[in-house]
């Protein structure tokens, strides 16, 4: 959080993706807006961010940011300001899944530090980084909020609870075997809006 | 008594929809409340309940409410506090995945009461798979006439709206939760003014829990009265509290307050007792932000009475020999667990967590958290201990929010409690560097006698 500044080199690069909403997508934006009272539209830029991080390619880049910016009828460096201060939107293009895994005190004791270790060893990447194959993104994040269950983490927005290596080991594998086909899991933020 | 008041009906299957919610007596406090009561009976059972804030601080609620300023012309808002990032703090969380109902139920009530025709629920984004939860408890309520416009034909309309958060422990706080509901980064606003006066959109606000908000309808249902028989003292009723770390059964569990602590470890009705069997050596009883205390001191006061779970009484010694019930994050430590380690791993949390606005919380965070890292790794000097007093002290009291409180009071209590283990690290670099040395060189040295009583702590 905070510490994120790498917004400029996204300046010159290309999205693959059009910058676009849907329509249907677009209809829910607007509903949202409407939650807030008028002339408070800004007040739907976090939840607009997390569609627009879902639906147009995984991670904000400075013309998603812009064109949410013209949505919302704010400056572009109201919306740079907000999605550099949350853990949860991403700078950066993304592995497929990113793993997040809860380094806080209470899943530490109970084997947190175990399943990060084994993850960069089996991922051969470090906190931060993207496999070559560009599927797996590895996270430290702080407590989510789940430390009953612990050692914990979220690939993508799913949670996986009471870990060890060998459970680990299996998602990986489950993981890569579903990378070709519709994500598994959760419904998507429209749908949780609807 | 010992009854459960908040999640009496949990285990019913399908009692997370509206149907089988109703079918046993949910919404009648909304019938009752909107029907027969005024808003400002609504608000002295409240008040008579003795209801305290379970987001952390323990502030009543009924004269949180009373703050608020009902002159003004403009709109006033309900906040719920759906934030839950303290760490070890899991209990809202189990409420709302479980029991929606029980808290849109409160919402309306307590909107009711504060004359808020708007309601938002600011939920942290990593909780998405909830936001759907709520979502659709709240389509239920209002194809049922309990939101919308004319509740029941009254006069009274509310809308509730779930808002996610992306990621930041700071939008917990308040006022930086309202900054965020506005859109813009979680900066923690100079107090005061207070949401009571100004607070979302510069409108008069309330901000409560989801715990303190849930259990409204529970207190219209029984009467304030009845509701303040529970608990002991000024910590009346129940309280959740998210219990993990090293016992047998984690868990969020709905106790009434004044079961003392060793029950509450020990018993197999709640935690169950230390796994592996091995000994307990430390508790932190309210989230990761509340003073740890050594298993003597958790277990009974240096009064020598039982340490209770209520709010007196777990602060009995102040912060000397006592700490706080705070959310109710109930952290459990066992022999092995290193302290150093531990309190390195959670100034690392509030550094990371710091919104960065005041010096003293930006710098001081990290500066702890690299002493710490020294002195876990083997590199500490014993003049690092006394050094990380001081800037725990320069920290506390001197910043705009209560994180900088936060991040000080476990370094503070840790090195209070535990200096012994400090010094240890810095006289044993050899085996301090290996990460998983726990503590069990230092056990032969630290542990004390066993307690007799048969329950095994240091
Ligand atoms: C750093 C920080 C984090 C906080 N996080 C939360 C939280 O996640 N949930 C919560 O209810 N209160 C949290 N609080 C407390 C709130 O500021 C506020 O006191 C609370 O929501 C009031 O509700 P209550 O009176 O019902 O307890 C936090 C406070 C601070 C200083
Ligand atoms: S105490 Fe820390 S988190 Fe709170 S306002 Fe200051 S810098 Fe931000
Ligand atoms: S510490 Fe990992 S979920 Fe809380």
């Amino acid at each position: 959080m905070g510490q994120n500044n790498h917004i400029h080199h996204h300046l010159f690069e290309k999205q693959n993706k059009p910058v676009k909403f849907s329509g249907s997508t677009l209809e829910v934006v607007h509903q949202l807006i409407k939650r807030y009272p008028e002339g408070q539209q800004k007040s739907a830029l976090l939840p607009v961010l997390h569609i627009a991080q879902e639906e147009l390619g995984g991670y904000l880049s400075v013309d998603i940011m812009d064109y949410v910016a013209s949505l919302l009828n704010i400056q572009p460096i109201e919306v740079y300001e907000v999605a550099t201060f949350y853990s949860m939107f991403y700078l950066d293009k993304m592995g497929t899944y990113v793993i997040e895994v809860c380094r806080t005190g209470p899943c530490a004791i109970s084997g947190g530090e175990q399943i990060l270790a084994h993850l960069q060893d089996v991922l051969e990447i470090k906190p931060g980084e993207t496999t070559h194959d560009g599927l797996f993104t590895l996270k430290e994040v702080e407590c989510l909020g789940s430390c009953g269950t612990g050692p914990v983490m979220q690939v993508n927005t799913e949670y996986y609870e009471k870990l060890t290596p060998g459970k680990v080991d299996k998602l990986l594998e489950d993981l890569r075997e579903y990378a070709n086909q519709p994500k598994p899991g959760d419904s998507t933020w429209v749908e949780k809006f609807c | 008594m010992g009854g459960k008041i908040l999640l009496t009906n949990i285990d019913i299957p399908g009692i997370r929809g509206f149907d089988v919610y109703r079918a046993h007596g949910g919404y009648a406090a909304v019938e009752k409340a909107l029907r027969e009561m005024s808003v400002a009976e609504v608000g002295t059972e409240v008040n008579r309940s003795g209801l305290r804030g379970r987001g952390g601080a323990g502030f009543p609620t009924g004269l949180k409410w009373s703050f608020l300023d009902r002159k003004s012309d403009k709109p006033r808002y309900l906040v719920c506090n759906a934030d839950e990032s303290e760490p070890g703090t899991f209990k809202d969380r189990y409420l709302m995945q479980h029991l929606p109902h029980l808290l849109i139920e409160g919402l309306i009530i307590s909107s009711y009461a504060l004359g808020v025709n708007t309601c938002y629920i600011y939920i942290r984004g990593e909780f998405k798979y909830l936001v759907g939860i709520l979502e659709k408890a709240i389509r239920e309520a209002r194809q049922h006439g309990f939101l919308g416009e004319r509740i029941l034909g009254t006069g009274f309309s509310l809308n509730i709206y779930v808002h996610p958060g992306a990621g930041a422990y700071i939008c917990g706080e308040e006022t930086a939760l309202l900054e965020s509901l506005e859109g813009k980064r979680g900066n923690p606003r100079i107090k005061p003014p207070f949401p009571a006066f100004k607070g979302l959109y510069g409108c008069p606000t309330v901000v409560n829990n989801v715990e303190t908000l849930a259990t409204v309808g529970p207190i219209i249902n029984m009467g304030g009265e009845a509701y303040s028989k529970y608990g002991r003292g000024k910590s009346t009723g129940t309280k959740l509290i998210s219990a993990c770390g090293n016992i047998n059964k984690p868990g969020v569990y709905e106790i009434e307050m004044g079961l003392p602590v060793e029950d509450f470890i020990f018993s197999p009705e709640y935690c169950g007792g230390i796994s592996n069997d091995k000994y307990l050596k430390a508790v932190i009883p309210g989230g990761s932000s509340v003073p740890i205390l050594p298993a003597d001191l958790i277990l009974n006061t240096v009064k020598g009475e039982k340490r209770l779970m209520s709010y007196e009484s777990l602060a009995d010694g102040d912060f000397v020999s006592g700490t706080m019930l705070g959310s109710g994050g109930f952290i459990v430590f066992d022999e092995d667990a290193c302290i150093v380690r531990n309190t390195w791993n959670l100034t690392h949390f509030y550094r990371h967590e710091s919104c960065g606005q005041c010096s003293p919380c930006r710098e001081g965070t990290g500066w702890m958290e690299k002493i710490l890292y020294r002195i876990e790794h083997g590199q500490g000097k014993m003049s690092d201990i006394d050094l990380l007093v001081r800037v725990a002290k320069n920290i506390e009291g001197n910043t705009i929010c209560p994180l900088g409180d936060a991040a000080a009071w476990p370094v503070a209590s840790a090195i209070r409690h535990f200096r012994r283990e400090f010094e240890y690290h810095v006289k044993h670099p050899e085996v301090v560097k290996n990460i998983h040395h726990g503590a069990i060189e230092l056990n032969a040295e630290l542990m004390g006698p066993d307690s007799g009583t048969g329950i095994k702590y240091w």
